[in-house]
């Protein structure tokens, strides 16, 4: 079966590949466009790892084909610093050590910075379900939500 | 799954041409949120996949006769923006919310719901319960059809070859009327329902129930509509007694299987204890 072209827009700038009718945006992203940022824990939209925004919405690149990026934009854990200048999220995740492993982390990210831009003041029951679809193994998660929820104060602050 | 071919076709028509074409080897691709799943596990391998979600007629929430029309890649995330709908139809916009976490939500449409055919499908209670109608486009035109008639039993449809939804109807709402579903899963998020609940009900000027419908989940093959409970609603203020009658009524009707994640008992108790609740909170939203 002939492969698709796609043509796409990834973190801002034009982005073509050709894949399988059958591959997915994450097998696309890390497999053929070499952004290996987004993780594939489960490939059945349960983990959250693989999370990016599609024109916009969060979602699970493990639930999306490939060819349906065509025409859309992507947005990559890859896009989240500004240059060498980190995003706040992921400057207080560092500074309160939101994350051992890191491999959750990419995902909790994206997922996070999707919430402060629609709402800059969560509660922390808001936090917890907006994240219930991002899965770690190692923090216990309350270290994810504090650091979300300081971001979120600094960020009004500022 | 090597030889799949993949179609996004701009049109109605083109799309019921692509799918009578394959004579059953065909999927239709909406959120797919429960389709890629299946593909990834080889429980399905079409030859085509048609993806529905560039045609104009699927997309969209509109007002439509004074209830509402939303097309068929509508995901729920959409859904839960739209206040006009939240405010008409709170119980069906829960009931498609409750599907999966903020991702799925950001992909997965009732009418893929509907069609995936789980007998534990959150958005489809509800929709029964508000008496939904839905476009069915096919070889032979469109028909309208009542959202009940659409799944048939544990992943099987109603719908022939070539036949696919294009959007679903919530009709016009008289006041005083509102609806909520209610669901039960053993996990606090991210799981599948052991129980689900729906409740729409239309109250007069002095709060006492003119018409109800009662729809449970996940306790049957298929969703099973409670007439008992509804008649028990159905000329009381919603009261105590009445909403006692509906438990014992969902709790009659309630055919539930035995698995790890809840036995026959309590399957069959909590139906009751959820249809009640649901009611309750229905009426109280028509009150306000
Ligand atoms: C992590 C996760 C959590 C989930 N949690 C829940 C949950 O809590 N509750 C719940 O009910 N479901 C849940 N689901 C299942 C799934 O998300 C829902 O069933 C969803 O509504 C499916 O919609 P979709 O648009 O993604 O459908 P798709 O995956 O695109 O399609 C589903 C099926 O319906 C067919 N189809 C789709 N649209 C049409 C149409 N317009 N006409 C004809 N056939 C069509 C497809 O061919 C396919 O067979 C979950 C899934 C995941 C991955
Ligand atoms: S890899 Fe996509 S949700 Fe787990
Ligand atoms: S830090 Fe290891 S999975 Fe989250």
């Amino acid at each position: 079966m002939a492969k698709h072209h796609v043509t796409t827009t990834i973190n801002g700038e034009a982005a073509e590949y050709l894949c399988e009718p059958q591959e997915t945006l994450l097998d696309v992203l890390r497999d053929e466009v070499g952004l290996t940022g987004t993780k594939e824990g489960c490939s059945s939209g349960d983990c959250g790892a693989c999370s990016v925004m599609l024109d916009g919405r969060l979602v699970c690149s493990c639930l999306v084909l490939g060819v349906e990026a065509e025409g859309k934009s992507v947005e990559t854990i890859e896009g989240m610093a500004d240059g060498e200048e980190l995003h706040p999220l992921q400057q207080k995740f560092l500074e309160e050590a939101a994350l051992q492993c890191g491999f959750c982390t990419p995902g909790v990210l994206i997922a996070a910075k999707a919430l402060l831009e629609t709402n800059n003041n969560p509660t922390e029951t808001e936090v917890r379900y907006w994240l219930a679809g991002n899965l770690c193994r190692c923090t216990g998660y309350d270290k994810i939500i504090r650091a979300v929820m300081d971001t979120a104060s600094d960020m009004r602050g500022a | 799954m090597s030889g799949m071919r993949y179609e996004a076709p701009g049109s109605v028509d083109e799309a019921v041409t692509l799918l009578a074409d394959a004579n059953g080897a065909a999927r239709v691709l909406a959120g797919g949120t429960d389709l890629l799943v299946q593909l990834r596990a080889g429980m399905i391998s079409p030859d085509v996949v048609v993806n529905i979600k560039n045609i104009s007629e699927t997309q969209g929430i509109a007002a439509d006769g004074g209830g509402f029309c939303i097309g068929a890649s509508v995901a729920g995330a959409e859904m839960g923006e739209n206040a006009a709908l939240k405010a008409a139809w709170p119980g069906v916009v829960e009931g498609a919310e409750l599907i999966g976490s903020t991702q799925v939500q950001g992909r997965a449409t009732m009418a893929g719901n509907l069609c995936n055919a789980s007998p534990a499908a959150d958005s489809v209670p509800a929709l029964i319960a508000a008496g939904a109608t839905c476009t069915v486009a096919g070889p032979n035109g469109q028909r309208e059809v009542s959202v009940s008639d659409i799944p048939t039993g544990p992943g099987q449809t109603s719908l022939g070859n070539g036949e696919f939804v294009v959007n679903i109807k919530l009709p016009a709402r008289p006041a005083n009327a509102s609806d909520a579903y209610l669901r039960m899963i053993p996990r606090t998020e991210m799981d599948i329902a052991i129980v689900g609940a729906a409740v729409n009900l239309v109250l007069d000027g002095d709060g006492t129930c003119t018409e109800a419908s009662v729809v449970l989940g996940a306790v049957g093959p298929k969703t099973i509509t409670v007439a008992d409970a509804a008649a028990a609603l159905v000329g009381s203020k919603v009261d105590d007694a009445a909403l006692a009658a509906v438990s014992a009524a969902c709790s009659a009707a309630a055919t539930p299987i035995d698995d790890k994640r809840g036995t026959v008992a309590y399957r069959t108790k909590v139906a009751g204890v959820m249809a009640a609740r649901a009611a309750a909170i229905a009426a109280e939203r028509a009150r306000s």
